[in-house]
């Protein structure tokens, strides 16, 4: 039976601010889903949302793992529960080594009770899994002895994000604008990547405004946000359109949701 | 760490025992002057609040020693007449030096009202050896090792190897008795004055126990040598010197470290270091303050680097109650190069203070400083650094940075870089950072599973690492990240 994440009605303010407006959406693990909308949308803060950052407060609605509600829990329980967001900027910890990092990860990720000081997984089980990992994805192995993200460039931190979710193999990953700000040759090693490791155990959420990630890894399902809330579904012919023509069509048949989107834009132009 | 940019967290989040919080006392970040010629008179002023001048003229009473002390203290000693002499002499320099005020830029922020010196006498009593745990003893083979207990040597030991080529390691009464015309040049003369402050007066009259380590020309000691001062009685005042001189073109390391056996016990350590490398020579030297909190501990610290050589100093402060560390580096020759790392973890109410001053004397000089304090509770940590270059010191290269990282709103940190420059060649370069914790850190931590107080804790750790990558001795390093963790409350943590 495979997991299943539901959003339903979802608000979230950031400083009191209301972003999201009652979202629906509901991801099974095996899917690929993306996620598509015009600036000020709403989409980060969705992605955020789902992780829990505690500056997305999460004013109205429910997120939900196979029936049990996640919505007050940490980030870090989230994450123990199979959640996992890819940065759209990783976030550099200075002094801390890319394979203590994911060692430590990995440890509380398939072992969600261990506590602080517990046993970490084994050395030589994590040095061969990581080596074979990054391997695959075509990186240094001398990265893992390189502080996280720490110097990195934009391909190479985006490429670290994708050897985490390697790593951890969450049941639900969201990618939020994993390609952006990316060559062509780095967007075309994570999309792989991507393709790669999803599967039947991964439901993934696509933040993208690019057509390459979506080309390798095309979407059962489609989800067009504006002013907060989903205002269209449909399958991968929909991304493909927006792509193409952009969302003035969208805000003519959704005029309510794209003034809010506007207001937004603004506020977030000041 | 301490930029301005990023998210401010508004939800509050449940207490942990290593508490934090995001406001913050006071943020700073003083740009650096990197790359750039310099030609600055006078000294650039940091961009910081001044603090109201804190008074520095202190009741005599309470922070001296009598010349009854002073009398009864000297008929312990058994010592030749030229030693009794000098302590005399800086006895009546102490007395005079009392009577002036503490140099206001130097002690400004240092706290010293509540010391009263009468709590303390030198220890008469038989010291109690058997309960003192070290950090560093263990650790590795050395070549000899040295203790001190309450301002007595009670063990020695150097390895024949060692002492065949005429090193000389060991108690420093007894070596400056035997060796006077090699050492007494030395002694409280070149790298420490007994005049500098009513400190290092106060020393110079009632050192007593110390280590000695004297490396002739062309010797490599290549096994570490070991020095541990130790507190064992309750108001013990002990003022251990250390004094290592390694000649041309020699080479040594000395680990150093202080401790108490009992917590509770309070202490006094105005103590001295003297660090003497010649031409050519190299010299790693380590000293770990580890007292108990309820140790006070003044310490004048000075190293004379000759053409050529090299000095890596690293100082770390665990410990004391209250430490105010005036550390001096003088490049003294041509192309002498000094690299000073400081790592401090201050807690609870500890007061932690530094006086740095890497003075380039000498034309093609190298001096890099690095200090990194985490602070936790209501502690805070001070400090005070001075780049000064003279006239003839044409081509120096002069850097000095201090980062500190509070955990609780309740900390303080002063980082007063500053630069003195004379010649008009030179690149000089400081800076200073104050900040808390990254929000954003912990929570890409937190989404990958890890809790808020293990992601604490990694940054913690991380941002020690950065000055241990430059600590050479890997016995060290290690020992501060087990000593830190422990200081952290984690009990036990592989690291990779």
């Amino acid at each position: 039976m495979s997991s299943l994440l539901k959003i339903t009605d979802l608000h979230v303010s950031v400083a009191d601010t209301p972003i999201l407006k009652g979202v629906n959406m509901e991801i099974r693990q095996g899917e690929i889903h993306a996620l598509m909308g015009p600036n000020g949308s709403g989409k980060s803060t969705l992605a955020y949302a789902l992780a829990g950052h505690p500056n997305y407060a999460i004013t109205g609605g429910s997120i939900e793992i196979d029936g049990g509600n996640i919505t007050e829990m940490e980030a870090d329980e989230r994450a123990r529960l199979g959640m996992f967001l890819a940065f759209q900027y990783p976030v550099v910890i200075p002094g801390v080594k890319v394979a203590d990092f994911i060692r430590h990860a990995v440890s509380n990720i398939r072992n969600p009770d261990r506590k602080e000081g517990e046993g970490l997984i084994g050395m030589r089980e994590f040095r061969k899994e990581i080596k074979a990992r990054m391997e695959e994805l075509g990186m240094d192995v001398e990265f893992a002895r390189r502080y996280l993200n720490d110097g990195f460039s934009g391909g190479e931190k985006k490429r670290m994000e994708i050897l985490q979710m390697a790593m951890l193999q969450p049941k639900f990953a969201v990618l939020d604008e994993t390609d952006s700000g990316l060559d062509s040759d780095a967007v075309r090693v994570v999309s792989e990547g991507l393709a790669k490791l999803s599967g039947p155990e991964m439901g993934v959420l696509i933040i993208t405004h690019h057509e390459r990630l979506l080309e390798f890894n095309p979407p059962q399902y489609t989800h067009v946000i504006l002013g907060g809330r989903i205002v269209e579904i449909g399958d991968a012919a929909l991304a493909h359109d927006l792509h193409a023509n952009g969302y003035a069509t969208v805000r003519e048949r959704h005029p309510e949701a794209a003034a809010d989107n506007a207001k937004a834009e603004e506020a977030a132009a000041v | 760490m301490c930029g301005t940019g990023g998210r401010r967290f508004n939800s509050a989040r449940p207490a942990l025992n290593l508490s934090f919080s995001f406001k913050t006392t006071f943020e700073q970040n003083i740009d650096q002057l990197g790359g750039a010629t310099l030609h600055v008179l006078p000294p650039t002023t940091p961009t910081r609040i001044e603090d109201p001048p804190m008074t520095v003229t202190i009741d005599i009473d309470r922070i001296g020693f009598s010349a009854e002390i002073f009398e009864e203290f000297l008929s312990t000693r058994t010592e030749p007449s030229w030693i009794t002499d000098a302590r005399r002499a800086a006895f009546a320099k102490y007395e005079e030096l009392l009577g002036e005020e503490l140099n206001p830029e130097e002690f400004k922020r240092v706290d010293l009202r509540i010391f009263n010196a009468a709590k303390f006498r030198p220890s008469t009593d038989e010291s109690d050896a058997s309960s003192i745990s070290t950090l560093l003893a263990s650790e590795t083979e050395y070549g000899g090792s040295i203790r001190h207990v309450d301002g007595t040597t009670t063990h020695e030991n150097v390895s024949e190897d060692i002492t065949g080529n005429g090193v000389l390691f060991g108690d420093l009464q007894t070596l400056l008795t035997e060796n006077r015309e090699l050492l007494e040049p030395y002694f409280l003369k070149q790298a420490v004055r007994p005049d500098a402050d009513r400190f290092s007066a106060w020393h110079a009259a009632f050192w007593t126990s110390g280590t000695l380590l004297y490396v002739p020309q062309g010797v490599d000691v290549d096994l570490p040598l070991h020095s541990l001062i130790a507190h064992t009685s309750d108001g013990v005042a002990d003022f251990g010197h250390t004094l290592i001189i390694v000649e041309d073109e020699a080479k040594a390391t000395l680990l150093e470290e202080t401790t108490s056996t009992n917590e509770d016990h309070s202490g006094l350590h105005v103590g001295c270091v003297e660090l003497i490398v010649g031409k050519y020579a190299n010299l790693r030297y380590v000293q770990l303050q580890n007292w108990n909190q309820k140790t006070w501990h003044f310490a004048h610290q000075a190293g004379n680097v000759a053409s050529q050589g090299s000095l890596q100093w690293t100082v770390v402060g665990l410990g004391s109650k209250l430490s105010h560390i005036h550390q001096d580096v003088n490049l003294n020759g041509r192309a002498a190069t000094a690299e000073v790392n400081g790592v401090t973890f201050a807690s609870d109410r500890q007061k932690i203070s530094y006086y740095t001053q890497q003075h380039h004397k000498a034309q093609g000089t190298h001096s890099d400083l690095l200090y990194k304090e985490v602070l936790r509770d209501e502690s805070r940590v001070i400090w005070r650094g001075m780049i000064k270059v003279d006239a003839a010191a044409q081509q120096t290269d002069g850097y000095q940075r201090s980062d500190a990282l509070m955990l609780s709103s309740d900390t303080r940190c002063d980082s007063i870089p500053g630069l003195e420059i004379e010649a008009d060649d030179v690149r000089c370069t400081h800076g200073a950072t104050t900040g808390r914790v990254d929000e954003e850190q912990i929570f890409y931590a937190e989404s990958r599973g890890i809790s808020e107080k293990e992601a604490m804790h990694m940054i913690v750790e991380g941002f020690f690492q950065q000055v241990y990558d430059r600590i050479p001795i890997e016995i060290v390093r290690e020992t501060l990240s087990r000593t830190v963790q422990g200081k952290l409350g984690i009990e036990s943590m592989t690291v990779v």
